[in-house]
């Protein structure tokens, strides 16, 4: 493609100019800085709650307006507006949220007498998000209407919300703008008054963090435990109660009515190619104030953090390392915090991930290997226990983890621990294993020089640790110790392995 | 959850005199997935929904398709730990499979899977501290012991002697832009300090509710130092839309 083009602009050089140019010359595009959006470009105008969060608050925040022209439109319209708008999927991923919808629409679907649903995840679990519960206690009506919206787009009769059980008043709210709106003939057999017939259904969960993995949703809105399922057949085609399904984030859905009446050019204008749009993001941790916060997408990590954080706390210089994206993304040091832009490709390139948007800071006088060993830990607890390698793979990390916050382990350990995390990842149903391994290497990537000199200092005062933590002082010669455990292994000169 | 707390359990080689050729170690997980019965907790104890629990059920019942009754396992099974002082007996259970027309096992499958059904008896008022990472980097290590040390020298998993307080460790609760927080009951009490949730446990021990959401100045999750977004009037509808949409 880059050959082509060049070839046909010097083909036009030669017939301009009568000469050949051997090479092209391109003009640096303008600088764009990305942030600081308008009040007037938030879409979500009652996150902090300080309005009315029912339907007539709503309606005066401009929900539901001519929500039944935008059905009138019809399913195409809806989902090219999406795919033209650049979505991409809230929950973590980062799909592309059109192209999603539109596998619900396949050539002659309509031949298919099955119901059609939309699940909307709300089971917000992933440690250091807290987004999706400011959608739902103080715009849960921008939901509803996304669901409306998304349903007509991708044709379906129903959309079911599941939300995580601990969400009590969220879950309050949310059934509060249901009722008003089936009350009002918002929702219901003619929506809007425009001859769709679309349901509205909460479901609780009951607490599980991997009823946030799609199918595993499905399995648990089916009644069954949360356990992921095998893909293929995937849910577009095989879904909740055997039918075609889309499990769609709240952030995701609830965005998709603006979307619509602003247009898809206004969304596509924030935030750099590909990675387009507004997000919220929520900033944990070691910031002076931290909150939850509708931005631009590609705004620098380190301007959200300074400009609506109130900054790290004791000034930049004091910070240790961000974990942009939720537990389940490698933590970067402040090198790479400096110059990071929080958008899915920037975050990739810096070997992490944009994840949920959930932001956590860390100064220096954070443990970093407790605070990932903390991680391993609350995935040793959530992991289904189906798969095997992440099941036993978890308990195992945990167990080397919290050796590793003593230090009492053998410097060859590190090794061992990074090959079993690899051993995990890519290896089980769902991406909890993956996720379970990411902030290991993440550590171990960036921070392997405390996790050594920990294990070092350990070393000094209690002499040679086999591996496994046992003490060589403990160990009974007389007894057939394995020879295998590295009880004598002479001590490394540092970086020596 | 508690494995954390437990005494760290290491491949250790006693020199005993005596040894046995080889021994494991007994496995033991936070959960319990076992049901014996008990005084308090056997099948013969009678459990019905109330006439208003029953009306409720049988709304949530009909959100879902007549063949796939089983999908309300989860939300009668919450309706009957309501019912039931907050926790899951094998009554429910078995109550709940009776209406959904289940074997029961699928339903104890189910109630063993998630965290939320308590299969033994609760305190009226049950404290869910949250410990995970985010929290953690603000100090809920400190909110825990101070919350177990308040109690009168709770472990997590333990009901003070009254009843009055069940504390445990809990995953993220979600609330992590409000750091350290806890849940009791259905209500986050968020933004703690030690202070703060000595006195929403002094509340609770007498009978009060204090005010749930963050203890400290602010409202919800907005900047504590001033809002830096949403302090103009919010726009109305059709402004800003496209022309079609005005």
């Amino acid at each position: 493609m880059l050959t082509a083009s060049r070839s046909s602009s010097s083909a036009a050089l030669r017939s301009a100019s009568g000469r050949i140019r051997a090479f092209a010359t391109v003009a640096d595009p303008p600088v764009r800085r990305y942030g600081g959006l308008k009040d007037q470009d938030r879409i979500f105008t009652n996150a902090y709650c300080r309005h009315d969060h029912g339907l007539k608050g709503a309606k005066s925040r401009g929900d539901w307006h001519r929500t039944k022209d935008i059905l009138a439109k019809g399913d195409s319209w809806i989902i090219d507006t999406i795919k033209a708008s650049g979505l991409r999927g809230r929950g973590g991923a980062g799909f592309p949220s059109g192209l999603k919808w539109s596998f619900m629409n396949k050539p002659n679907w309509q031949a298919d007498k099955r119901p059609r649903y939309l699940v909307v995840n709300a089971d917000e679990g992933e440690p250091g998000t807290c987004k999706d519960r400011e959608i739902l206690r103080g715009d849960p009506h921008k939901l509803v209407e996304g669901c409306l919206v998304a349903g007509r787009g991708m044709n379906a009769n129903a959309a079911y919300i599941y939300i995580r059980g601990e969400f009590i008043q969220e879950a309050n709210h949310l059934e509060q703008a249901i009722a008003e709106a089936y009350k009002d003939g918002l929702l219901g057999p003619n929506s809007c008054g425009s001859g769709y017939a679309f349901d509205v259904y909460v479901h609780r969960g009951a607490g599980a963090y991997i009823c946030g993995e799609e199918t595993a949703l499905i399995e648990s809105l089916e009644g069954k435990q949360g356990k992921p399922r095998l893909k293929p057949p995937f849910p577009a085609d095989v879904g909740l109660f055997g039918c075609p399904t889309t499990v769609a984030n709240v952030e995701t859905v609830a965005v998709a009515p603006t979307i619509c009446r602003r247009g898809a050019p206004w969304f596509a204008g924030f935030g750099r190619d590909r990675n387009q749009g507004t997000k919220l993001f929520c900033i944990s941790g070691h910031v002076n104030n931290p909150c939850v916060i509708e931005e631009e997408m590609s705004i620098p990590l380190r301007e959200l953090v300074e400009k609506h954080c109130g900054g790290v706390r004791g000034g930049w210089d004091n910070l240790l390392g961000i974990i942009p994206g939720g537990c389940s993304v490698p933590v970067l040091p402040i090198k790479k915090c400096e110059e990071v832009l929080m958008d899915y490709d920037s975050l990739k390139d810096a070997q992490s991930g944009l994840g949920t948007g959930a932001v956590i800071v860390m100064d220096k006088s954070t443990d970093i290997i407790a605070a990932i060993a903390r991680f391993s830990s609350f995935y040793k607890h959530e992991s289904c226990g189906q798969c095997t390698p992440c099941r036993e793979g978890t308990t195992w990390m945990m167990n080397m983890m919290n050796r590793m916050v003593e230090g009492r382990g053998h410097r060859r350990e590190i090794d061992m621990l990074l090959e079993l995390t690899k051993q995990v990842e890519g290896r089980t149903i769902c991406a909890l294993g993956d996720a379970a391994a990411w902030p290991i290497q993440g550590l171990m990537r960036h921070f392997r020089p405390e996790v050594e000199a920990r294990i070092d200092a350990f070393r000094a005062q209690h002499g040679n640790v086999a591996f496994g933590g046992l003490l060589a002082s403990e160990v009974d010669d007389t007894h057939a110790v394995p020879d295998n455990l590295g009880v004598r292994l002479p001590v490394e000169a540092p970086g020596a392995v | 959850m508690f494995a954390r707390l437990l005494p760290r359990r290491l491949p250790r080689l006693s020199p005993l005199s005596s040894r046995p050729i080889s021994t494991t170690v007994p496995k033991r997980s936070d959960a319990l997935f076992i049901h014996r019965d008990t005084t308090y907790n056997n099948p013969q104890i009678a459990f019905k929904f109330n006439p208003q629990n029953l009306k409720r059920a049988e709304e949530i019942i009909s959100h879902y398709p007549p063949q796939y009754k089983k999908a309300a396992v989860i939300p009668l099974l919450d309706l009957g730990q309501r019912q039931n002082k907050g926790w899951t007996s094998i009554s429910v259970m078995n109550y709940v499979a009776e209406i959904l027309e289940l074997p029961p096992m699928r339903v104890y499958e189910v109630a063993t899977f998630y965290t939320m059904f308590n299969r033994e008896p609760i305190g009226t008022n049950f404290v869910q501290v949250c410990t995970t990472t985010p929290c953690m980097l603000m100090g809920s290590t400190d909110i825990l012991k101070t919350t177990c040390a308040h109690l009168g020298g709770l472990k997590p998993g333990e009901t003070t002697k009254d009843g009055k307080f069940t504390v445990i460790e809990v995953e993220c609760q979600g609330a992590c832009s409000n750091a350290p927080m806890m849940a009791i009951n259905d209500d986050f009490y968020e933004d703690l300090t030690t202070e703060t949730t000595k006195a929403i446990l002094d509340a609770f021990s007498r009978g009060e509710k204090p005010k749930p959401g963050p203890q400290s100045s602010r409202q919800t999750s907005e900047n504590s130092a001033g809002l830096t977004a949403l302090t103009s009037k919010p726009y109305g509808p059709g402004e800003f839309c496209l022309p079609e949409f005005q």
